[in-house]
């Protein structure tokens, strides 16, 4: 593989608090040494001119769902993560919900096989029980030695408070952190939208916040009990929730949590007159739930951003609302999503939203050497105009499926390079 | 050097118009309506009602004979994914009035049950001609992708708990009347200080959002009455002009128009009621109406359930104005059709 020499971009590497134009080259799939401009000589490298550009590095996605093993007709590992790589991303944590549930380690290395054709590192996350039925526990450490990064039934809560408290043990030990997708489906059952006036007036059932927060606070009270426990909240979606997560670790538990840009850029009236590409679960919430996760990020209490990427076949979509499955893309507009509601309306640093998006998800699912440029680790790279204004188009999705609530939408921030591995896998 | 640069901007040109072309292509959700359609009782403007109640008059008494050559074989579908008795006949009946081609397809013989989608039943519709689709469906907003599918008019027979506009229609026809006021002067004003009670389950009952989108446009007031398990207060959400009174007989006291509705089994979701509690707070009987409320109206969208939210001397006395409602559905539903095929009627 030939070096790659990335010249006179503007380095932002928020692990590291690093932020200044420098000459960053990668050797052999990792970081080699990121140094004041000139100083590294460009020899027999390629190059690319990033002068007036940021370079930070891979965005890290700790949510998404590529479909495979199962459903190749919404999404396969090659096409989600070219649809990453558009998006800048260069590590996805693909969650188990396929057909059939990864719950076995044969499953955790089938999806990391050259075969799959990922464009960028795809790790996986396992069940946490057999089939995600919320019974048996999974064998998290063989999950993890195969590679699995935690350990979820994401989309299927796990309700029981025995099982629950059994699963935060036994990852406590195999050092694996359970995401939880917290809601209480006994308070959820038929509703397709969040609970207020707004599904009143559509005539459709709506999912009270606390079925949210309720099981959140419930999980708190587990993880107290476990020593060396790390709960992780998937896609946290109200104020109430966020408040029980702010209250936990200031009681010094470890519990994170990630929220997704449309939790921050959307509220539930995008559903307009029954649009399903705005049907999601958690499902869009009230002004005042928006507003707190806009707060929650900008005091530092959310961990992540992640899209919680849904990719559906438009005949799915196309249906009554409640019929419709749950889900949206989410790949190539979070960084711009995130850089116009984050950076230019609330004035967040850069530095700040691309940590939400590189080292603080690395950490939160301890991802050793991506999210940071530091020399040594991997040679995962964005570049891209943090000021260019652009328009998106769900047609020119690199994803199999078009089911985005954003399309035609003005963004900020456009990728000129991706870079996995020291391989360039995106450029425009 | 010319020629090549001459190049180079044909293929520039080519490729901006093809960009122009494809940004312009609007994915599902933002086809358009058809502006024939009847969705929601919320689209109309108040002059709108009053044409289509003007239209109800001129084609209720026009010449049988005559009305029969507005839409002659013009083709409407009834597409019915639920039971239905008043609805669907009425709508039948107002079609075939104005000399319309009409066809019913329904859930259980069609193949709907074989998992034919919405979509493609409207599409197979349209390719077999039909130029305006009645729908009614379990899903609320399911008429929207009906009409987003076929681009044809579709007017809504009642979508899940979302609408019924064309009940609501029918009630303010019937609610005229019953004031002695005529269509063709209606305004915003014409129901300032009406008070219109809706009682029962609000929560499940499209008739009640229709109703509660309409009248307060028209100046009406209108009180919904309920247990809370059946009226949440997310209900006064659906605009101003729609207050929440949990006492039944405060609520008749104020109301020149009582509108009943019965429990809808059919959607209560594991919800437990204690109908013995809600006959003693909630039902119409004599005894109530008669002390609180002895000048009003009472209506009923039907079916009506005897003995639980209405009782047969309220139904069928003297204040009852069920039947006038059931009347009004052809001459509104005869508007609404050809409003939707601009059949006239003015």
């Amino acid at each position: 593989m030939r070096d790659l020499l990335i010249r006179g971009g503007r380095v932002v590497d928020p692990a590291s608090g690093l932020d200044a134009v420098r000459d960053v080259l990668l050797r052999d799939g990792k970081v080699a040494a990121a140094e004041p401009p000139g100083k590294i000589p460009a020899a027999e490298a390629e190059v690319f001119e990033a002068a007036g550009l940021v370079v930070a590095p891979g965005l890290v996605d700790i949510h998404v769902h590529l479909r495979e093993p199962g459903q190749g007709y919404k999404e396969t590992i090659a096409t989600g993560t070219a649809a990453a790589a558009a998006g800048g991303f260069t590590s996805v944590c693909a969650m188990p919900n396929t057909t059939p549930v990864n719950d076995s380690p044969e499953i955790v290395r089938w999806m990391q096989a050259p075969e799959r054709g990922a464009a960028v590192r795809v790790f996986p996350i396992a069940a946490a029980t057999r089939g995600s039925g919320g019974e048996v526990l999974t064998d998290y450490r063989a999950l993890r030695d195969a590679g699995a990064v935690a350990v979820t039934d994401d989309g299927k809560p796990i309700l029981g408070d025995a099982i629950m408290l059994e699963a935060l043990k036994a990852a406590a030990k195999a050092g694996l952190p359970v995401i939880q997708h917290a809601e209480d489906t006994r308070r959820t059952g038929g509703c397709s939208m969040n609970g207020g006036t707004l599904a009143f007036r559509l005539g459709l059932r709506g999912m009270p916040v606390e079925a949210e927060s309720g099981l959140v606070e419930r999980d708190l009270l587990l993880l107290k009990k476990v020593k060396g426990g790390h709960l992780h909240v998937a896609h946290l979606s109200t104020a109430k929730a966020l408040e029980a997560v702010r209250a936990a670790r200031k009681a010094g538990l470890r519990a994170t949590c990630e929220v997704t840009p449309h939790h921050f850029a959307l509220t539930e009236e995008r559903i307009g007159l029954y649009d399903t590409n705005a049907k999601m679960n958690p499902p869009l919430r009230a002004q005042s739930d928006q507003a707190a996760m806009v707060e929650g990020i900008l005091d530092g209490t959310v961990d992540a951003i992640a899209t919680d990427h849904a990719p559906h076949a438009a005949h799915e979509k196309e249906q009554e609302f409640d019929r419709a499955p749950n889900g949206i893309t989410g790949l190539e507009t979070a960084l711009g999503l995130a850089l116009d509601v984050l950076y230019r309306q609330h004035g967040m640093k850069l530095s700040d939203v691309l940590a939400l998006l590189t080292s603080r998800p690395a950490h939160t699912l301890e991802l050793k050497g991506r999210g940071t440029l530091a020399p040594g680790s991997a040679g995962d790279v964005v570049v891209f105009d943090p000021e260019a204004r652009w328009v998106f188009r769900a047609a020119e999705s690199r994803s199999k499926s078009k089911n985005t609530p954003f399309d035609g939408w003005e963004l900020q921030g456009s990728v000129r390079l991706t870079v996995s591995e020291g391989r360039i896998v995106y450029r425009r | 050097m010319a020629d090549q640069e001459r190049s180079e901007e044909m293929a520039k040109t080519r490729n901006s118009s093809r960009e122009t072309q494809e940004s312009f292509t609007p994915s599902f959700f933002q086809q358009p309506i058809h502006p024939g359609s009847a969705i929601s009782a919320a689209d109309f403007s108040v002059a709108e009602v009053r044409r289509i109640l003007e239209s109800a008059d001129v084609l209720e008494k026009e010449d049988p004979l005559r009305r029969m050559k507005r839409l002659a074989k013009r083709r409407v579908a009834l597409l019915f994914y639920e039971s239905s008795t008043r609805t669907r006949t009425s709508f039948e009946l107002a079609a075939k009035a104005l000399g319309a081609d009409t066809t019913l397809v329904s859930s259980l013989s069609s193949s709907i049950e074989k998992g034919e989608s919405l979509k493609d039943t409207g599409i197979t519709l349209k390719a077999l001609g039909a130029e305006c689709v009645i729908l009614r469906s379990p899903y609320s907003g399911a008429p929207y992708l009906l009409a987003r599918a076929t681009g044809l008019p579709v007017l809504n027979a009642g979508d899940g708990m979302a609408e019924h506009p064309s009940q609501a229609l029918l009630d303010l026809r019937t609610i005229l009347q019953f004031l002695e006021m005529r269509a063709g002067k209606l305004s915003e004003k014409t129901l300032r200080g009406v008070t219109v009670t809706i009682c029962g389950d609000i929560l499940h009952s499209r008739v009640a959002r229709s109703n509660a989108l309409l009248l307060p446009r028209l100046g009406a007031k209108v009180v919904f009455c309920g247990p809370v398990e059946l009226l949440p207060e997310s209900a006064v959400g659906l605009g101003p002009g729609t207050v929440i009174e949990r006492d039944f007989e405060t609520a008749l006291r104020e109301s020149q128009i009582v509108m009943m509705l019965r429990i809808q089994a059919e959607r209560l979701a594991g919800l437990q009621l204690d109908l013995d509690e809600y006959r003693r707070r909630y039902q119409a009987n004599g005894e109530r109406i008669a002390a609180h409320a002895p000048r009003a109206a009472i209506l009923h969208p039907g079916p009506i359930i005897r003995g639980m939210e209405i009782t047969s001397e309220v139904a069928d006395g003297p204040q009852s104005a069920i039947a006038a409602q059931v009347h009004n559905g052809v001459p509104v539903r005869m508007a609404l059709v050809a409003r939707a095929l601009k059949g006239g009627g003015r």
